[in-house]
């Protein structure tokens, strides 16, 4: 029987089945600070055992500062999220990056860059961004905490199957048009609620010509269309990436394990529950203007006008949404004053990103009115490459700030922040009500968007700047 | 999980309707690392008069004596009774884990929000759905008589007062997880043999994940 992506690496970790419900096994199990601890604490309460400790890969990102990092942990609350976990690893001998490892990132960063991240495994995260790792074809999701505690215990987690969707994109991207455009383009069209209850599938010619980094940025942003996984098909590129890579098999297994992953794509007949076309030349660089991702239009749109919004129940969503970001109906997007720009995040933190955003930034100047530029690279490795390279120099002497690698403004759990009514270009995924900093202003976008953004001050269309 | 079958205890009359779970813990205790520890601050804004916050020292508060847990009578109570709805609100396991730390194992209320009411089964808590008519007669016992008592029989599903025995529905299979404290862990674990029967195979299928 013909099979998509999905069932192939579904099928092959099911332990048992009972009234269509799955106990799927799980090879790779990462875990950060802020969803384990009470996971540890349960097992410990319990006199349970951790499984299988070698699944597990740890690092501390949500809460770490991204300066001065000798002097430690600064908010109590945070040191103590940090120490726990430091401690829990160190109880139960399990491989973690601590804060001051230059491994050390963002969870979804460090994974696939360590090729701790591998076709066809099942792989978990109490991190709703776990999809990122789909890009490898490997079926990831994000789970709660009572799951943490499951896998830990367990090695394995309750599933439904999901239903499948297959995202086709073909055709040339426009100049400066990426990964993250597409995903933003997508989500404007099937909604956050369109992938809802599927695992979707990237393919197409487009998707084909993605770069690796590319792959995840899209797969990353899955769950913001509402689906738990995101997945492309194994490649020469896949497989390039990961040759060589600390975690990545070696000798003869490397053989055997590219031998089976060259497998791992949908059968060219698999039946889909739900299949969506998408033209890339239709795909121009995406702003969001609102407070969901969904919420988002062309550099050259301006900003909706909420009684033409075709669903009813939108109307009050955008008025508000409006609101929330004191923005007016018919504003042109370009004509949008910013004062911070971010850029860093799971979505777009990695090398890739950093060199497109620096290629615009060259011999320029951050704008006056912008009044704080991060740049925090999504790992230590990451920034490492960077400063190799130069970038970093090219971003400080633009007037960025260079910072140590965590998830910093894309939640702001840490002290980088948005104040009340600051409006930011990031390059992050949520532009959700207080998620940079309570009462922020969100607009998704672009590396190289936000690049171009801090040298203008304004929102402006990258393919027209000199 | 903490098992449950016989229980008998002291019942503390909640005469409220729709508590909801922000009301059960507050929610700047939530950022708490941790799964117990949330007794001192159950019903918090109702139980103290000051405002609470996590790290504080909780025994140098201001108690509200005019709240029911705050009383002399009540205070070693493990069976909560209270009004319609109770448990709305967010589906975190924290308002659980908050009765539980506190000694709750019972909760007797005419409903529950749907998915406190799992959750409670998840961390060893039973609640129990009664009428109308047995929450007033309870509330009126439980006001007047000093050290007023319930036992529970889940096995036989029987509340007992006194001699007088109620019966009371329950999902089977919620009920023997309760009985024998399994949770969702728990219940896996019970299969263990199939995982480890099943990671044989599958290392031998692919080498290269063993490790
Ligand atoms: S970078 Fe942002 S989205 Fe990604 S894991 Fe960190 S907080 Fe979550």
């Amino acid at each position: 029987m013909a099979l998509t992506l999905y069932e192939k690496i579904f099928n092959r970790h099911i332990v048992r089945e009972e009234n269509d419900t799955y106990l799927i096994y799980i090879d790779r199990h990462l875990v950060h600070e802020v969803t384990s601890p009470q996971a540890f604490e349960g097992l410990r309460n319990a006199g349970r055992k951790i499984w299988r400790t070698s699944s597990i890969l740890a690092v501390p990102d949500h809460n770490v500062p991204t300066t001065d990092r000798e002097k430690g942990i600064l908010d109590p609350v945070s040191k103590i999220q940090v120490d726990t976990l430091d401690e829990n690893c160190e109880k139960n001998k399990l491989t973690q990056f601590k804060m001051n490892d230059e491994r050390q990132g963002i969870v979804h960063v460090i994974g696939p860059e360590q090729g701790s991240t591998l076709p066809g495994m099942t792989i978990v995260c109490g991190d709703s961004h776990t999809s990122t790792h789909g890009a490898f074809g490997s079926l990831a999701i994000g789970i709660g905490t009572s799951e943490v505690e499951h896998v830990l215990a367990t090695q394995s987690l309750l599933l439904k199957k999901f239903k499948t969707m297959l995202v086709n994109v073909n055709g040339t991207l426009g100049k400066h048009i990426t990964a993250k455009d597409i995903a933003l383009y997508i989500i404007g069209q099937i909604g956050t609620a369109g992938g809802t209850g599927f695992a979707i599938e990237f393919s197409g010619s487009t998707i084909k010509n993605l770069s690796m980094e590319g792959r995840m940025t899209l797969c990353n942003m899955a769950i913001e269309a509402g689906s738990r996984a995101g997945l492309v098909g194994v490649d020469e590129k896949t497989i390039d990436y990961l040759q060589g890579r600390p975690f990545s098999p070696q000798g003869e297994n490397w053989k055997k394990a590219i031998h089976d992953w060259k497998g791992l794509v949908s059968d060219p007949d698999a039946v889909f529950d739900k299949i969506i076309n998408i033209s890339a030349s239709s795909i121009e660089p995406q702003v969001t203007w609102g407070t969901s991702p969904e919420m988002v239009c062309n550099i050259n749109d301006k900003i909706p006008d909420p009684a033409q919004e075709k669903k009813l129940s939108n109307q009050k969503g955008y008025q508000s949404a409006l609101d929330y970001m004191g923005l007016k109906k018919g504003t042109s997007i370009k004509d949008i004053k910013l004062d911070k720009i971010f850029i860093g995040s799971c979505t777009n933190s990695r090398i890739e990103d950093l060199r497109r955003a620096a290629e615009i930034v060259k011999s320029k100047k951050v704008a006056t009115n912008i009044k704080q530029a991060l740049v925090v690279p999504g790992s230590g490795l990451v920034k490492k490459q960077a400063e190799k390279e130069g970038l970093d120099k090219i971003f400080i002497e633009a007037g960025f700030e260079w910072r140590d690698p965590g998830c910093s403004m894309c939640l702001a759990m840490n002290a980088d922040r948005l104040e009340p009514q600051e409006r930011c270009a990031s390059t992050s995924n949520r532009n959700f009500e207080g998620r940079q900093g309570q009462g922020g202003r969100t607009h998704l976008v672009s590396p190289e968007m936000a690049a171009a953004a801090a040298v203008n001050g304004k929102f402006v269309d990258i393919r027209e700047m000199p | 999980m903490l098992p449950i079958n016989k229980h008998c205890g002291v019942v503390i009359p909640l005469d409220r309707a729709n508590v909801d779970t922000d009301a059960i813990i507050p929610k700047q205790f939530l950022k708490s690392i941790k799964k117990s520890g949330f007794g001192p601050n159950l019903f918090d804004e109702w139980r103290y008069l000051d405002r609470g916050e996590p790290g504080i020292n909780q025994s140098e508060r201001k108690l509200n004596p005019d709240f029911i847990l705050n009383k002399e009578n009540y205070r070693q109570g493990t069976i909560l009774l209270t009004r319609e709805n109770f448990g709305c609100g967010s589906s975190r396991e924290h308002a659980p884990w908050a009765l539980l730390d506190f000694g709750i194992r019972v909760i007797l209320a005419p409903s529950f929000a749907d998915i406190f009411y799992g959750n409670c089964f998840k961390n060893g808590i039973l609640p129990i759905q009664i009428n109308k008519e047995m929450t007033d007669l309870f509330f009126k016992k439980a006001l007047s008589e000093i050290g007023f008592k319930l036992s529970i029989d889940l096995e036989k599903q029987l509340i007992i007062d006194d001699g007088e025995r109620y019966t009371f529905k329950v999902d089977e299979f919620k009920k023997h997880c309760l009985i024998k404290g399994l949770d969702d862990i728990g219940l896996t674990l019970e299969n263990s043999k199939d995982i480890e029967v099943f990671e044989k195979r599958y290392y031998n299928q692919y080498p290269w994940l063993a490790k």
